[in-house]
């Protein structure tokens, strides 16, 4: 338990995803099976506790300490595990420290009302930053800025295996993983998975550089609309049905709908959107079913969720990836017409003679309320990761607004010397006259040398200070970029820019001419 | 005879705590004829009092910060010794805060009280460990008043930095630490840790540094940071006074690691405020065990609080059976936001 509550620590705080991985691969390397494999699967999100609950954990606590120092410390700390990992008085000597293994099986195992003791044994044992660890863990909310592509990225250095060897792996195998490690280490072949249950890494598209469109022959590509919601992979057979992100997660339980759906025996690659009477909705009403574990029946019948397929990649036990584009949309379009599944759909190709006619479309797609276009090499096999040359996202142009500077705040890593995160606001009627509201916040778009000339303005300007945050005074226009606006209950303003980034710094322009909230609020779509 | 009671004899003042027979302050917030100062934090010692009484360490660090401003008239007590002041019994114990860190203990009439200033209980290897002194009241600080924090041991904390400069060989770790004590104790614990190489100094912590090495304590193997080329620092510890740690300054050095040195790096909101990439638990003030020890040790029928968590630390003495007030001294804590210029 120790080397995971200290990686958990380190990570923590540690702000650069190099660190992060290096962290990483260092504990794989250093701690041994199953211990190891354990700290992956709490990494990658794969554990989950249910007996141990925020109110068990103050329960446990409250009897061994003072309520009104505990009432007070929590308002101190603010964070209920690490409260009580603190406060917990240690009885030297009362336990050993237990093993990261032990904590979960042994857990995995216990009844509800063995919870407690096991939990106070563990506590007694432990440092405060293992009872931290420990706390976390088993509340299911490590927090440490890792993702579970991240470990697996970690875990592909350890190996030196490309990353995405371990995704197709990935899904096939538990915790604590010895045979994957065994494989990394050179120890054993690759596990063998049943092809049902694993996860493809996806082919990615790279944004496409108009000015590489002239060395691009058009009738050796197609054309599709991209799709506003999220890219997924659904693999179905006989044995399992999954539904999967991009980033290689189970997400499944939020969509009972689609597993339904897929009556099949096949994996496919298309776009997660929520459609109505063949209209697909804005991507907030996506949002509400994401990052669920399980769904309401009147959320599943308000935002019901659909496929628009993009790519077969196996047609029973066939792996269509090594065909070219062309042949497996074909493929496609004949297992659709057979199979008919419900809550899916083809993305149409789009057809087009030159790069003119296709620009044209892409000029409408913003009154479609759609993203862009996606442009494919018609005899591109199905390569994992983002090959170049292959597929591009064209995405609709940019809206810019001119928003005033309100609030900086300091950067991490490289950038914790730098006011680098820019909070900025539009005008609007408040009751003393014009008042600025926050709209959005962004980090990058500019260049290192104009990072140095807003950090020293807001160092110039500064009204007031909260902890790394500082606010300035109105004075400085930035020319926001970004994809769409949405509404939002959670800011002032009552709405949210997608994707903002600082497209110019205006010094020129007055502070009094930037833009109104009203004036964006027209373009909310959806 | 009976003695009397504390408070008709020590007294809260706009300027500080009051000794009244003696007609002098502890650690005055603002300039008074007559001053007895603890030790060398500016909180604690301030400029422009006239006569000033403090352990020949203090006295010292003073008269670097203030020069000629530290008092008229300045006057040492050493460790052992006792002065009469107006009736009073004034002496000096060891506060083990920094180096020269003393607790007044003034005794009138058969009454002692015994002034703490800043401690903890804890080994340091730059002065000498805190004595607990019986007394009949005794004003304790509560900078970690809560019994969340509770510092682990330094030997694990200094561990922790060494790992980190074996994991990142590639980027130099920036200690930030206060310029009097914390400094001073983080080189020591590195020496006595056995780490060999150079340490580089930011120019602010150079002057006390050199004092604490004129008084005897042994810090060896310092260079100022501003000597070398920024391109042999990765791998190699640099310490810096917290202000610089996320300032202009620190962007010559290359892919620093930001560590910091305090007790308040326990608490993980605390920490990422600072921007602490490896924060390290090391504190020159008591913890909650350190403090609810001590009150128990010198076994005073009144403890009076006078900054910090000084609520829950009140609450506790109840709970024991003890007379406990906070006392509402300004001007108390601010070392520790302190914006630290080079000397």
């Amino acid at each position: 338990m120790k080397a995971f509550a200290t990686l958990l620590d380190r990570l923590a705080f540690t702000p650069g995803r190099n660190g992060k991985l290096k962290l990483m691969a260092d504990y794989f390397a250093g701690e041994g099976d199953p211990a190891r494999g354990y700290g992956l699967a709490a990494l990658t999100g794969e554990l989950a506790f249910t007996g141990a609950k925020p109110a068990l954990i103050r329960a446990i606590v409250e009897t061994r300490v003072d309520p009104v120092l505990f009432a007070w410390s929590y308002d101190f700390v603010g964070d209920l595990a690490e409260t009580a990992a603190l406060i917990w008085p240690s009885r030297p000597g009362a336990n050993r420290p237990p093993e990261l293994p032990e904590v979960v099986t042994r857990l995995a195992r216990a009844g509800r009302s063995e919870v407690p003791g096991l939990l106070e044994g563990w506590l007694d044992g432990l440092d405060a930053t293992g009872r931290w660890a420990l706390l976390k863990l088993i509340t299911g909310g490590l927090r440490v800025g890792v993702s579970a592509r991240l470990a697996k990225t970690a875990l592909a250095r350890l190996g030196d295996q490309p990353v995405a060897e371990i995704e197709e792996v990935w899904h096939g195998l538990q915790p604590p993983y010895e045979d994957l490690f065994a494989w990394l280490e050179g120890r054993a072949p690759r596990p063998t998975v049943d092809p049902r249950r694993a996860f493809r890494p996806l082919m990615l598209a790279q944004p496409l550089e108009e000015s590489e469109l002239a060395a691009l022959a058009p009738d050796q590509f197609r054309a599709e609309w991209k799709w506003d919601g999220i890219r997924v992979q659904l693999s179905a057979g006989p044995a399992s049905r999954r539904l999967f992100s991009r980033s290689g997660d189970d997400i499944g339980g939020a969509f009972p709908d689609i597993l339904e759906a897929a009556n099949f025996d096949g994996v496919l690659d298309g776009e997660l959107l929520v459609l109505r009477d063949g209209q697909v909705a804005p991507f907030n009403d996506l949002q509400q079913r994401l990052n669920r574990k399980t769904v309401s029946a009147k959320l599943l019948a308000k935002h019901p969720a659909h496929i628009r397929l993009y790519d077969l990649l196996f047609e029973g036990p066939e792996d269509l990836r090594p065909l070219s584009f062309a042949l497996r949309r074909a493929r496609l379009e004949a297992w659709y017409d057979n199979t008919k599944p419900a809550r899916m759909d083809l993305s149409a190709e789009i057809p087009f003679a030159s790069w003119e006619e296709l620009a044209a479309l892409r000029a409408g797609a913003r009154a479609g309320g759609i993203e862009g276009l996606m442009v494919k090499r018609a005899d591109s096999p199905y390569l994992a990761g983002r090959p170049k040359g292959h597929w591009f996202k064209w995405k609709r142009d940019a809206l810019t607004a001119d928003c005033v500077l309100m609030y900086a705040q300091r950067g991490h890593g490289k950038r914790s010397s730098f006011y680098s995160d820019y909070t900025f606001g539009a005008w609007r009627d408040g009751e003393g006259g014009d008042e600025l509201v926050p709209v959005g916040k962004a980090y990058f778009g500019f260049t290192d040398e104009e990072l140095k000339q807003l950090d020293k303005w807001v160092r110039d300007n500064t009204t007031e200070r909260f902890g790394p945050v500082r606010a300035v005074a109105p004075g400085l226009v930035l020319e926001v970029a970004f994809d769409a606006v949405q509404r939002s209950a959670r800011h002032k303003s009552g709405l949210a820019l997608r994707f903002p980034r600082i497209h110019r710094i205006r010094w020129d322009k007055p502070v009094a001419e930037a833009e109104r909230v009203e004036t964006l609020a027209g373009w909310i779509e959806g | 005879m009976n003695a009397p009671a504390p408070e008709t004899w020590i007294e809260v003042r706009p300027k500080g705590l009051y000794c009244r027979p003696g007609d002098f302050y502890v650690d005055p917030a603002r300039p008074v004829a007559r001053a007895v100062v603890t030790h060398g934090h500016a909180d604690h010692a301030r400029p422009d009092n006239e006569a000033v009484l403090a352990t020949p360490e203090t006295m010292a660090i003073m008269k670097v910060r203030y020069g000629e401003r530290a008092g008229a008239s300045l006057e040492s007590l050493a460790f052992g010794e006792r002065r009469e002041v107006g009736g009073v019994s004034l002496s000096l114990v060891p506060a083990g805060h920094v180096l020269g860190s003393a607790q007044a203990v003034l005794e009138w009439r058969g009454s002692r009280v015994v002034v703490s200033g800043d401690y903890k209980r804890r080994a340091d290897p730059t002065c000498p460990p805190f004595e607990p002194i019986p007394c009949d009241a005794f004003v304790t600080e509560a900078t970690f008043g809560l019994p969340v924090f509770r510092h682990p041991p330094d030997d694990g904390e200094i561990a922790k930095l060494l790992t980190s400069l074996e994991t990142f060989p590639e980027r130099a770790h920036l200690v930030g630490a206060y310029g009097l004590g914390k400094a001073q104790r983080v080189i020591a614990l590195l020496r006595a840790a056995g780490y060999e190489r150079p340490l580089y100094l930011h120019g602010a912590l150079l002057r006390l540094c050199e004092l604490y090495q004129e008084l005897g304590v042994a810090l060896p193997g310092l260079v100022p940071v501003a000597e070398v080329d920024a391109k042999t620092l990765p791998g190699e510890i640099v310490l810096a006074p917290p202000s610089a740690l996320n300032d202009r300054w620190s962007r010559r050095l290359p892919e620093p690691v930001t560590a910091m040195a305090s007790g308040w790096m326990g608490v993980r909101a605390r920490a990422r405020q600072r921007g602490a990439e490896l924060p390290l638990v090391i504190s020159d003030h008591a913890d909650w065990d350190e403090l609810t020890r001590t009150l128990e040790e010198v076994g005073a029928g009144e403890i009076w609080v006078t900054h910090g968590n000084e609520e829950a630390l009140v609450h506790y003495a109840g709970t024991r059976g003890w007379r406990a007030r906070a006392l509402a001294l300004v001007g108390r804590g601010e070392e520790e936001q302190e914006q630290e210029a080079a000397p």
